[in-house]
């Protein structure tokens, strides 16, 4: 489809006081345009805890958003460290955050899986040393 | 009633067409126009933020008159308890309320009673779980108002219970009736009103089809009579049956208190509020069960129709809350149904959505990015928007045009200049 629109965030890793300010912008303009409330709510929360993994994890990156009539296609990319084993990062409650980002409540992870479970889609290519991008779909359920 | 009816309303002689209201409305729902403030009205969630800030003061809150008692044979004032706050040395809530009978009301019946109801049903509720948590408290008009048209996926965690008004005003009536044997007509519930917000809802509710409050006076309206007939009291009578946990309600805190449980968040001032309402709209707020959300910093007592400053009076309400018994008011058989909204909380989705037709709203919104690009961010409100955001939202909606920004204006004619020079 030909009229997306697509916002692009830059997230920064210096500041995590910082972290969801580009899913906050992309809630309000979802609300402008009479998106479902399921559907907006889905976006925020995997969108955030995604920034989120960025800040604590590779130091910030980008957002690019797609936003179609049925969808929202989101790609955060960083050139993090890489996730060794997807599969681990993927399993509840297994964390390799520092303790000082726990004690504000973060890094319980809860981060990837909570990712999957609002998205309708999700997928991860990373490479060690160089970086990982992850892809994400929230569809309007019809 | 009128859907959009608002306490909150424009003194145009007054208002000099400055950016201070402009800037300071939570919804963005003033623009200036033709050099004059105009209220937006379905956005409009009378907060009276821009009557706190307005120097001019032409921003003002319709509220009723005291004279207005004469239409109805018997009359029952039901204050806020925000109005024991406004007095200096006071000693017990009876010389406000035996103050109020000498203005010429029949008798008095304090809101703050009724708070210990809608608390204990709260409780109870709860303790049921029934409700889906965290409940957010439904007692300011102004947060269910916000709620309503900005927070769709919050409409379900309100509390569906009546704000402590409503049910002090059934209250009030049922025993007048019961007392006079007057008709219900012929009995007029006057509200003593510490903010606009509560004035709008008495006239066009969210909870209810109709209103049992008949009219709303302004604490500051009503303060000077009242202060000086208080200061003349022979006798005093023994009025006052609330307990420390309802005149509580007046201060931010204070009904969040009354759920005797810990797991409990109270927040207060209109921008506070909005950004606990994001963190809970993204499931950031956890491990809490009830939340109480005051439109005012400091709770009622920061209500623009009233006369003394916040804190002065939070400390006052403490000072008079000492010694008081917990509660004195208690539900009785059928009180939690008769408590239950009458109406549902839906989402306003109209209010903020560029149009129905989402492919329609989708070209509006690459239009606004694009016009938002050329817009110099500087936020400045010249325009008559709160934001360069907010005057390419108007540009698409076919209510500004670009050359309402002054940038963009000089801009032009500089063009203009420079083509007219090129052609000497």
């Amino acid at each position: 489809m030909s009229n997306a629109i697509h916002l692009h965030y830059e997230v920064s890793g210096e500041d995590f006081t910082r972290a969801g300010e580009a899913s906050g912008a992309v809630k309000k303009r979802l609300k402008s345009l009479g998106y479902s409330p399921d559907a907006i709510r889905r976006v925020a929360i995997a969108m955030y805890e995604a920034e989120i993994n960025m800040v604590i994890h590779a130091e910030g990156g980008f957002c690019d958003v797609d936003i179609y009539p049925d969808r929202v296609e989101v790609l955060l990319s960083d050139r993090g460290p890489g996730i060794p084993d997807v599969e681990k990062a993927m399993q509840e409650g297994y964390s390799t955050a520092p303790a000082n980002v726990r004690s504000l409540g973060f890094g319980a992870g809860m981060g990837l899986p909570n990712i999957k479970k609002y998205s309708d889609e999700m997928r991860i290519d990373t490479t060690i040393g160089v970086g990982t991008k992850l892809y994400l779909t929230v569809r309007v359920n019809q | 009633m009128n859907k959009y009816y608002h306490s909150v309303q424009l003194d145009a002689d007054r208002c000099c067409g400055c950016t201070n209201c402009l800037k300071r409305c939570p919804t963005e729902a003033i623009r200036v126009h033709d050099g004059k403030a105009k209220i937006l009205s379905e956005r409009c969630i009378d907060c009276g933020e821009c009557i706190r800030i307005c120097p001019h003061h032409a921003k003002k809150a319709n509220s009723n008159k005291l004279e207005e008692i004469i239409q109805y044979k018997y009359t029952v004032a039901i204050p806020a308890p925000a109005l024991f706050g406004q007095f200096n040395n006071l000693e017990s809530i009876d010389f406000v309320l035996t103050g109020l009978k000498q203005l010429g009301f029949d008798d008095v019946f304090e809101v703050s009673r009724a708070a210990e109801l809608v608390s204990e049903a709260t409780r109870k509720l709860i303790k049921e779980n029934k409700l889906k948590k965290p409940i957010i408290s439904s007692a300011c008009p102004a947060v269910v108002r916000l709620i309503k048209i900005r927070f769709p996926e919050l409409c379900d965690n309100v509390m569906p219970l009546l704000a402590p008004i409503e049910v002090a005003a059934r209250v009030a009536r049922r025993r007048a009736m019961e007392k006079t044997g007057l008709s219900r007509e012929q009995i007029g519930i006057f509200f003593i009103s510490p903010c606009p917000a509560k004035v709008t809802e008495i006239h066009a509710p969210n909870s209810t089809e109709k209103s049992e409050v008949d009219a709303a006076i302004a604490i500051s309206k009503i303060y000077p009579e009242l202060t000086q007939v208080m200061d003349h009291l022979r006798e005093v009578e023994p009025l006052g049956q609330s307990g420390l946990m309802g005149i509580g309600w007046a201060t931010s805190g204070g009904e969040a208190a009354a759920m005797l449980g810990d797991k409990y968040l109270a927040a207060d001032g209109i921008e506070n509020v909005i950004r606990v309402l994001e963190e809970l709209e993204d499931e950031h707020i956890r491990g809490v069960d009830f939340i109480e959300l005051n439109a005012c910093s400091g709770g009622c007592v920061g209500g623009v129709l009233n006369v003394e400053n916040a804190y002065v009076a939070q400390a006052r309400i403490q000072t008079l809350r000492k010694f008081l018994p917990v509660s004195l008011n208690h539900m009785e058989d059928g009180d939690l149904e008769r408590m239950l909204w009458e109406n549902e909380l839906n989402y306003d989705a109209d209010i903020f959505r560029l149009d129905k037709d989402i492919a329609k709203a989708m070209n509006m919104m690459s239009e606004m990015e694009e016009i938002l690009e050329g817009l110099p961010h500087l936020d400045c409100g010249s325009c008559g928007a709160p934001t360069c955001r907010a005057l390419a939202e108007d540009i698409v909606r076919g209510k500004a045009k670009e050359t309402d920004c002054i940038f963009k204006l000089r801009e032009k004619i500089q063009n203009v200049y420079d083509q007219l020079k090129g052609t000497i």
